[in-house]
């Protein structure tokens, strides 16, 4: 970890959606730790900003690589990165996936938006290893079809079930249309013996968590990523605050059991 | 019992007031593609879905019609029925080959008139599949993917 960004250059841009691209990186001097799944960097557009992005893949399995969102200043800059430009990472940051937590038990991965890519690796790593697992569900969510990532890439996933449902359907969408909790009544799994992994809006978040507890999920067996208004990410300037939890040395991963008191706090 | 499960017919009504329901019901196949019921038609008949997909769409002139929502398994379809005038208020297509219970409204309504605490039994459970949905819907308005996916400044 450095406090430090490290030059990295883009060596492949791919244009995800129509404000979305998944940038991969190499560094171009010294490399940064390997990441895990589910822990995020600090990626530094120069003469923008930085901003915490989580890794859509990480270092051990295909290489580093983020998937960047446009919504602001930085990520904007980010997103018109071309192959050769050079940007400002440090990390790794936080805590993540803990993929072991599922080993021999069924899986429920909930996905919304953008919260997709933080899961992508996650998922590759379960799938890569069939025997390891029970049933293994892939739940997506997402306002339009449009905003959906790696449509090809999962419709090829070898899941007991996935599910994908959009807020707003277009003219020629087929599939689902609903909240993404819908999709849980069609997943295979036993409750008692699943850990479930969410990603998406907090809102989203909660809903699933709920629902997934309600249904018999042990609490500390339900994984969910935070997102905060991370700027140190190294736990002292305190932006990231959720209660007594600084989210960027605690999180983004926490289990339900401590997410859930904080996330049903007003204002908080 | 989590939200979704509770408002499952086999759930929200108990064995005796179900297998009265159930009498008055006969199971009914659809072909993808088949439409249930037409926006604005007599709501006369309900379902309740074994297996598939049904999609709830609205009339919208010169355009195919959106789709609002879609149901699966457990899923009730319909609630027109329950409620003067008697009127479907969104259409219902088969997304996919689809197995359900189909019930006749017009009997079922008879049956609340008839004994109050099957009635208000009924009333509650669709009562609450309308709250769920309306709630769903209001998530949807809120548009979560979007203004509230980011913290980042512009």
């Amino acid at each position: 970890m450095t406090a430090v960004p490290v030059p990295h250059r883009v060596v492949a841009r791919r244009p995800e959606t129509a404000d979305t691209v998944t940038l991969r990186f190499e560094p171009v001097g010294r490399a940064l730790p390997d990441f895990l799944p589910g822990q995020f960097a600090m990626v530094h557009s120069f003469g923008r900003g930085e901003i915490p992005v989580s890794v859509s893949s990480v270092q051990a399995t295909g290489g580093l690589a983020h998937t960047v969102r446009s919504v602001g200043a930085v990520s904007e800059g980010l997103c018109a990165a071309r192959v050769g430009d050079v940007v400002g990472i440090r990390g790794p940051y936080g805590t993540s996936w803990r993929a072991e937590q599922a080993r021999g038990r069924d899986v429920v991965i909930v996905a919304g938006g953008i919260g997709f890519a933080p899961l992508r690796p996650l998922i590759l790593g379960v799938l890569a290893e069939p025997a390891a697992h029970g049933q293994v569900n892939v739940l997506i969510g997402a306002r339009t079809p449009s905003d959906l990532i790696a449509r090809a890439e999962v419709a090829s996933w070898a899941t007991a079930f996935t599910g994908v449902t959009v807020d707003q359907p277009e003219p020629d969408w087929r599939g689902d249309v609903g909240v993404v909790t819908q999709l849980l009544g069609r997943a295979r799994f036993e409750p008692e013996t699943t850990t479930a992994f969410v990603c998406g809006p907090e809102p989203m978040i909660r809903a699933t968590a709920r629902e997934l507890a309600h249904r018999g999920v042990p609490r500390e067996h339900i994984q969910v990523s935070l997102e905060r208004n991370m700027r140190c990410a190294t736990g002292h300037c305190g932006h990231c605050q959720l209660g007594g939890l600084l989210v960027c040395r605690a999180g983004p991963v926490v289990d339900w059991a401590s997410a859930e008191p904080l996330l049903s706090v007003r204002e908080l | 019992m989590p939200p979704s499960i509770a408002l499952r017919m086999n759930h929200a009504l108990p064995p005796e007031y179900r297998e009265r329901l159930l009498r008055v019901g006969r199971e009914a196949t659809f072909a993808q593609g088949a439409r249930l019921f037409e926006e604005g038609g007599h709501a006369n008949r309900f379902w309740i879905v074994r297996s598939g997909t049904v999609a709830l769409d609205m009339h919208v002139p010169g355009r195919r019609p959106p789709v609002v929502e879609t149901l699966g398994i457990g899923d009730l379809v319909g609630w027109s029925w329950l409620y003067e005038p008697f009127v479907w208020q969104l259409g219902a297509v088969a997304v996919t080959p689809l197995q359900a219970y189909e019930l006749d409204a017009v009997a079922v309504r008879l049956m609340c008139l008839d004994d109050p605490g099957f009635g208000r039994a009924v009333e509650h459970w669709v009562g609450r599949v309308l709250a769920h949905r309306l709630n769903a819907a209001r998530a949807r308005l809120v548009d979560l993917y979007g203004i509230y996916e980011t913290k980042e400044e512009r």
